[in-house]
């Protein structure tokens, strides 16, 4: 074999644009009932966390109890986020990567093998001790909310966008690009354990969405799609937001 | 007086039916003198064809890929759109079908196709093993058959020379066995020239699959020479660079010397170009469209330009 650095990522691209597109199309027609069940499950989520930060915003105003109180009785809210995003990975793996892309891409096994290990890991954060939301209206979180905002209602409205009809946008649960979105948002959200595990495990799960935004950028940047740049530019919207949670 | 360059390709055995074929198409191109100039192109003539070094078998100069077109998966209409696309280029006269098990679903969507034109026995079967180990490559060859719905394939090919050590020797059993009729090697984008020349050099090959096109021409220096010499048919792929050179030639007027060859736009012009190389047996540009498997199929029948205009093609357009 030539050495892998003289290929281009041109010479490796299996598939056209208006069959990867139709791809989600087919997707969409026969898991319909399950993007709506997806879209609840977001707007769920929002609230949750915006429920979650009003009330330890008002009772760290008021000192009447521990917010930390507060905090341990809203983290199964967080821990259901979790769950549902691990859902929602272990969703694209099956019904995109390894019922649908494996037939024109070599690579789709990899990418489901990705997307199994994300949901493993984001399961696994469901049933950590110590997560929890975070607990103020912040740059980061405000970013968070936008982020995830755009992955549930922003990110499909692309397909019309950019041309294509609307049986193929892209969703989250099904779609790989607005679940590494929605995952980066959900990780905005969240605070900062103070547990060892919970925290390194936290932020093992950036890990994956990122890799994953750098791998859909250069694939639509190969197919000649414009909105390739849109989730890279996302992506690093999330991790300019996260470097904040440091400072 | 502009000098006029073109050749009848003198290679293919002037039959009786063929030369009324070509007086009948004739005419035809005659009547239609009105038409555009585009839909004149599109009229063909009977295709040109090579013979296969190794036999004679006499193989139309223009052929189908199946690289990206194919990987439809279980998209209906792509399986719809890939099955128009087989029926006409078989209808238009082509023969030679070439994919890989690289090319994700393609050889699925040939087999999809093959079998709703009920098996057309005109189909002339190209594939690859690609697979650096032999038990797995053997085994992926029966699959490839199983895929295309093939009792054998015509030639088979080591693709990108992947473990052709091992796969060589195997293939040249299955020939001699009668379970597949030539043996060959692939490569593309100009890669592992050198290996290439090698095996051409030391293996009893029927066919050798390369890139060439009007930018990409360095198998002109040794491996095309080198092909003749030892009487190894040749296979071109990437003869439009996937598509982007004729997109880019588009910006520019088509020069004067095009119409005298029967081209109508830059695509049958470089497809021209490549399959009129006297080394050259086949090309194998892929395609979604039924009207530009037809113009495609156009490019390899009626006149050919010659070594001098060949020279001028490869000129002009280089300095665009």
């Amino acid at each position: 074999m030539d050495a892998w650095w003289s290929y281009r990522p041109s010479d490796l691209l299996m598939f056209s644009p208006a069959i990867y597109w139709r791809l989600f199309e087919s997707l969409n027609r026969q898991a319909w009932p399950f993007v709506a069940a997806l879209l609840a499950s977001g707007v769920l989520v929002g609230m949750w966390w915006t429920r979650s930060a009003g009330s330890v915003q008002t009772l760290d105003d008021t000192r009447a109890v521990s917010a930390q109180a507060v905090r341990d009785a809203l983290a199964g809210s967080a821990r259901g986020a979790a769950a549902l995003m691990a859902l929602a990975w272990l969703g694209v793996a099956w019904a995109f990567f390894w019922q649908r892309f494996a037939p024109i891409s070599s690579a789709a096994e990899t990418f489901a093998g990705m997307f199994l290990v994300q949901a493993f890991g984001f399961g696994l954060l469901a049933l950590s001790p110590g997560l929890r939301w975070a607990s103020a209206l912040s740059l980061r979180t405000v970013c968070g909310l936008a982020l995830g905002t755009w992955a549930v209602i922003g990110h499909p409205a692309l397909a019309a966008l950019f041309g294509r009809p609307m049986l193929q946008a892209e969703w989250l649960g099904l779609a790989p690009d607005p679940t590494a979105l929605a995952a980066l948002a959900l990780l905005l959200l969240l605070d900062a354990p103070v547990q060892p595990f919970t925290r390194a495990l936290q932020r093992a799960l950036w890990l994956l969405p990122l890799l994953w935004c750098a791998i859909t950028s250069l694939t639509l940047w190969t197919l000649g799609e414009a909105q390739a740049g849109v989730v890279l530019a996302l992506a690093g919207v999330a991790l300019g937001a996260a470097a904040l949670r440091r400072r | 007086m502009q000098r006029t360059h073109y050749l009848v390709d003198t290679t293919q055995p002037l039959t009786r039916r063929a030369t009324l074929t070509r007086l009948a198409a004739l005419s035809a191109g005659a009547a239609a003198g009105s038409l555009p100039l585009r839909s004149r192109a599109a009229i063909t003539t009977a295709p040109v064809t090579r013979p296969i070094p190794s036999t004679g078998e006499a193989m139309p100069v223009v052929g189908l890929g199946s690289w990206i077109t194919f990987n439809v998966g279980q998209d209906a209409a792509g399986l719809a759109a890939s099955t128009a696309v087989i029926r006409a280029f078989l209808a238009g006269g082509g023969k030679m079908i070439d994919s890989s098990p690289m090319y994700g679903s393609a050889q699925d969507t040939i087999g999809h196709a093959l079998k709703a034109l009920g098996g057309p026995k005109t189909a002339w079967s190209a594939d690859k093993v690609w697979d650096g180990d032999l038990a797995r490559g053997t085994a992926q060859m029966a699959t490839s058959r199983q895929r295309w719905g093939v009792e054998r394939f015509d030639l088979m090919q080591v693709h990108n020379l992947l473990g052709w050590e091992a796969h060589l020797p195997r293939l040249f059993e299955m020939k001699t066995a009668g379970r597949l009729r030539y043996v060959g090697i692939s490569t593309s984008h100009g890669r592992r020239h050198a290996d290439v020349a090698q095996i051409m050099g030391s293996q009893p090959l029927d066919f050798v699959q390369l890139t060439y096109n009007l930018l990409d021409r360095e198998v002109e220096q040794r491996l095309l020479p080198l092909a003749r010499e030892r009487g190894i048919a040749v296979i071109v792929n990437r003869p439009f660079r996937q598509g982007a050179l004729p997109q880019q030639l588009a910006r520019h007027p088509l020069p004067g010397w095009a119409s005298e060859i029967g081209c109508a736009d830059w695509a049958q012009v470089a497809l021209k170009f490549v399959v009129s190389h006297p080394a050259v047996t086949c090309a194998i540009p892929a395609t979604t469209r039924v009207d530009h498997v037809q113009q495609n199929l156009a490019a390899g029948s009626g006149v050919m330009p010659d070594a001098a205009l060949r020279a001028r093609m490869a000129r002009e357009v280089a300095a665009l």
